[in-house]
């Protein structure tokens, strides 16, 4: 465990150093401007401090986007609208739902894939296909067009991220359904098994691994199709408002914790699914 | 509303179904149709779509504000190639393009800097792993405001985003040639460049290709999504968010279809490549007869 820990808080610290050197690099010309207005010399180590200290910096120093983030989770109320917790829960319900309609989309899908010849060969090459296409950009407009049919609200971000997260499950839950290999479902057509057994007792639980592995990609990309779903409706409430908000106004200490808190929800998420994983297979006797 | 017309749409849509069930019982002798088979009932089955979706649109009588039908953005298409081609310009030959060769060439340079030592890679294979996972695609706003409007923020964007999968998976290839291979290169007295270059590097090339192709998706949603943040008026990102505002829908559909079809080739080029180089793998091999 130590042997891996310390590589690994290496490359931290280091990140970090590199950071706040980057803070002073870049928040430096703003501060000498200032001073060159008030006619001031300014010290080196006033410049150093001050670049970090600054309402609206280039690149916020690391403490300032963590005391943000402690100022907007800990000590504001959750109802608040400057709460990151309040549009922090807005995107995780969201990404959630739609992670759960995508998902079980996704396995309804591969097991007809699966089972039907015809839609294995008609559907498979457009689900492959619409991997390498940037499906990301129609975001706005099914946010716009729904919004028009009188849809708004969590359904359409959803939509958003259910159609992000379906595309991995299906190519990972047709590779893990079609893994049982010749002989195993010989020995199920010897017992005689229907294939809603062969199903049932063979194909799905050896796609398990497979549905976890896509999973885990598919809760990450819900969760970018939620913020990116939070931009066109002008910044209401959610990370991606956020976001949005933040870069209007020119709050970059506020775009940095938004950030970090999106990426805390992201690995929180990963690392659930995994656990999650790995509880499974123990349970199922497939743990490695 | 036409029911005669939505309802030759899905009888259209049914036959066509029908007929792909029937063709995809048939086991065709010889490669060449078999090939065929596996082209056409896909194509079938994607023409089947539009028709249907045609159909249902003129039909139904759906607003086109909502969804226009196939037809009408083919017009629409063909009647403004020319901010068609200053968008892909503008986000895919430069934003995305420089963007992906400078993020994966700098994510490649610097695995083989770390190659040497093992204690770096230990500390940044798992940070990149995590890096991977999260959405990048939030720090575009803070691009925007270091590099300005321009394409070059978006490429900023496109390089943060293609640089981890690159690395990691880098790292990861330049592990993969089994002890015994190199040892081999020892006994030959072999340098570390020569080990490298001749051993390591070849066996590293589909790991290496997998990350490319998965950048080359990552790298046009990074430009376009980085676009609504703020864009001169031109781009990709820029008509698709700004179409929608004015409810332009055909023209956003134009745009798209641009995408799929810039992100498929590109995609598709990467495979090529790959094909090429790894001429020698297993999965390629398989391909060819």
């Amino acid at each position: 465990m130590i042997a891996r820990a310390l590589p690994v808080a290496t490359v931290v610290a280091t990140i970090l150093v590199l950071w706040y050197l980057f803070a002073v690099i870049l928040n430096a010309p703003w501060e000498r401007d200032q001073a060159a207005r008030a006619g001031a010399q300014i010290t080196t180590s006033q410049l150093i401090a001050n670049t970090m200290a600054q309402k609206r910096p280039v690149l916020p120093a690391p403490h300032q986007v963590v005391v943000e983030i402690w100022n907007t989770t800990a000590l504001k109320k959750i109802t608040s609208k400057r709460s990151l917790v309040f549009h922090g829960w807005i995107t995780l319900s969201s990404t959630l739902l739609g992670f759960a309609i995508g998902t079980v989309m996704g396995v309804l899908l591969a097991v007809g894939i699966v089972h039907n010849r015809a839609m294995e060969m008609s559907v498979m090459p457009w689900v492959v296909a619409s991997q390498t296409i940037p499906i990301l950009a129609i975001a706005p407009m099914i946010i716009v067009v729904l919004n028009a049919v009188g849809l708004s609200g969590l359904l359409p971000k959803a939509l958003i991220s259910a159609y992000l997260s379906f595309f991995p499950v299906v190519v990972g839950m047709v590779k893990g359904l079609t893994s049982p290999d010749v002989l195993q479902l010989d020995l199920m057509r010897t017992y005689g098994a229907s294939r809603r057994q062969t199903l049932w007792k063979l194909r799905w639980p050896s796609s398990v691994p497979y549905l976890f592995t896509s999973m885990k990609v598919a809760v990450a990309a819900s969760l970018v199709g939620a913020i990116v779903g939070e931009l066109p409706t002008g910044a209401v409430a959610g990370l991606g408002a956020r976001l949005l908000a933040g870069s209007y106004y020119g709050q970059t200490i506020q775009i940095w914790s938004a950030l970090f808190a999106a990426a805390a929800l992201a690995a929180t998420l990963v690392a659930l699914v995994g656990l999650a994983n790995r509880i499974v297979l123990r349970r199922m006797g497939m743990a490695r | 509303m036409s029911w005669g017309v939505v309802l030759g749409a899905i009888g259209f849509w049914l036959a066509a179904w029908a007929l792909n069930a029937w063709l995809a019982q048939r086991t065709p002798k010889g490669a060449a149709a078999r090939r065929a088979q596996r082209l056409v009932v896909p194509a079938i089955f994607g023409l089947s779509l539009l028709v249907l979706w045609e159909g249902i649109t003129r039909g139904a009588n759906v607003p086109t504000v909502l969804l226009p039908p196939p037809s009408m953005i083919g017009e629409r298409f063909a009647a403004s190639t020319g901010i068609l081609w200053a968008d892909f310009k503008q986000t895919f030959l430069q934003a995305v393009l420089i963007g992906y060769a400078l993020g994966c060439g700098s994510a490649f340079l610097v695995a083989i800097a770390i190659d040497r030592s093992p204690f770096l890679q230990r500390g940044l294979l798992p940070v990149g792993n995590l890096i991977s996972a999260l959405p990048i695609i939030g720090i575009a706003p803070i691009m925007v405001m270091w590099f300005g409007f321009d394409w070059p923020s978006k490429a900023a964007v496109v390089v943060v985003m293609t640089f981890f999968p690159t690395l990691v998976n880098t790292v990861q290839g330049l592990q993969a040639a089994e002890t015994m291979q190199r040892d081999l290169m020892h006994t030959y007295a072999a340098s570390y460049w020569q080990t490298l270059f001749k051993l390591r590097l070849p066996a590293a090339a589909p790991f290496i290709f997998n990350a490319l192709k998965i950048c080359s998706t990552l790298a046009l949603i990074g430009a376009i999504v980085a676009e609504f943040f703020g864009t001169p008026i031109v781009g990709m990102g820029f008509r698709i968010s700004t179409g929608v505002g004015r409810m332009d829908i055909d023209l956003v559909w134009a745009e798209i279809a641009v995408a799929a079809v810039a992100g498929s080739a590109f995609y598709g080029v990467v495979v090529l490549i790959e094909r090429a180089v790894t001429f020698w793998h297993p999965s390629v091999r398989g391909q060819r007869d």
